[in-house]
């Protein structure tokens, strides 16, 4: 994994994001390995306690489970992957829709420049 | 600014328990010089488990803390407690301290350095330490004094890290230093550091590469705490780097 950290956001929530992206993209599998915290750590160059942060919040909210002396994986569940998927085209709308309505854009104008947008 | 517990983040380990949160107590330390004030009222606490970056422009305070940590330097009023101890020889062999000075000896090989400083610590670990050398391409044969800068600070990391001290205390570890002996350095930190079981301070006057190695910030200006906070929730809440928020800080 190789991540260009925008040091201006969070650190742990980017390598969760990271993560999330792999798993979205069908880069990580759901029952797949990925590396120990201290792996992490050393290839990122970041401080262990970070990686440790965004592994609990990983379990917690069950993209990943450690197996007590097998290591860290991605979460055996089929439907995770369409999960993720859905969740990160839901936030990238939103994002999108946000920004769009505070230029000051209303919903039909916003969906005409996007129809206006696909068809170039 | 919001009170100690909240700005934690959640599930922080190492604070759950009392012995783990008074590893470090500085209490309204002062040191002078003649008449320069190094240090002018300095108060906080460290428990363990925690990376601490000690930030600000040079003269700021940053190494006359650490010496005063490390009991190479009295406080002129206040106090520093480790493990509710007072700085002594006693507490010198729980505190790793690396100095900003060069201090082997030139005419020593790498490993009887080694040797040399070994024999002053009860927490000595051999392994680690040998460890360290290897990953720091370090060739235990080569004199130190025909080492470049780069590979003495690579050195004296080795030396320090090589210790299983509760507090580690690094002074500017990066500064003057070819890129990739701080690379070096970097990754042996996070290589060797105990999650959990130790704490470390780290100061620098250059906070961009190294930013990403602490947990907590502390920015000192005129010896006086300017700013002190988790990293992580200082990028959430202030939207930028710890690097640009140093900047700002002290333009």
């Amino acid at each position: 994994m190789k991540v260009d950290f925008d040091a201006s956001k969070p650190i742990y929530q980017q390598v969760i994001d990271e993560i999330r992206k792999a798993v979205a993209r069908g880069a990580l599998k759901p029952g797949e390995k990925i590396p120990s915290q201290r792996e992490l750590a050393q290839s990122l160059q970041v401080n262990p306690n970070t990686i440790q942060r965004a592994y609990r919040e990983m379990e917690q909210s069950n993209l990943v489970e450690t197996l007590r002396g097998q290591g860290t994986f991605i979460k055996d569940n089929p439907s995770l992957f369409l999960e993720i998927r859905r969740d990160m085209v839901e936030e990238a709308l939103k994002g999108f829709i946000n920004e769009m309505h505070s230029l000051g854009f209303d919903d039909n104008e916003i969906l005409k420049l996007i129809e206006e947008k696909l068809q170039k | 600014m919001r009170k100690e517990e909240e700005r934690r983040p959640k599930g922080y380990d190492g604070v759950n328990t009392m012995n783990d949160s008074n590893l470090l107590q500085v209490i309204d330390v002062k040191k002078s010089f003649f008449r320069a004030k190094a240090l002018a009222g300095l108060s906080f606490n460290l428990e363990k488990g925690v990376i601490l970056g000690l930030l600000g422009p040079n003269g700021s305070g940053k190494s006359s803390l650490l010496k005063i940590i490390s009991g190479l330097y009295r406080p002129s009023d206040g106090k520093v407690l480790i493990q509710g101890e007072v700085p002594s020889r006693k507490t010198k062999a729980k505190v790793a301290y690396l100095p900003e000075i060069d201090y082997l000896y030139p005419w020593m090989s790498v490993r009887q350095t080694l040797d040399f400083v070994s024999t002053f610590y009860d927490d000595w670990n051999e392994n680690k330490a040998l460890e360290l050398l290897k990953f720091m391409n370090l060739d235990p044969e080569v004199t130190v004094g025909k080492l470049s800068k780069g590979m003495r600070a690579r050195l004296k990391l080795a030396l320090t890290m090589g210790r299983d001290s509760s507090l580690i205390l690094l002074d500017e570890p990066f500064s003057g230093i070819d890129p990739p002996s701080r690379a070096r350095i970097m990754e042996s930190i996070i290589a060797q550091y105990s999650t959990g079981e130790q704490s470390i301070i780290l100061s620098t006057h250059e906070v961009g590469e190294s930013e990403k190695l602490f947990d907590r910030v502390l920015f000192l200006e005129n010896g006086r705490l300017k700013l002190m906070g988790e990293a992580e929730e200082l990028r959430q809440e202030m939207g930028k780097s710890i690097n640009d928020i140093f900047k700002e800080v002290y333009q």
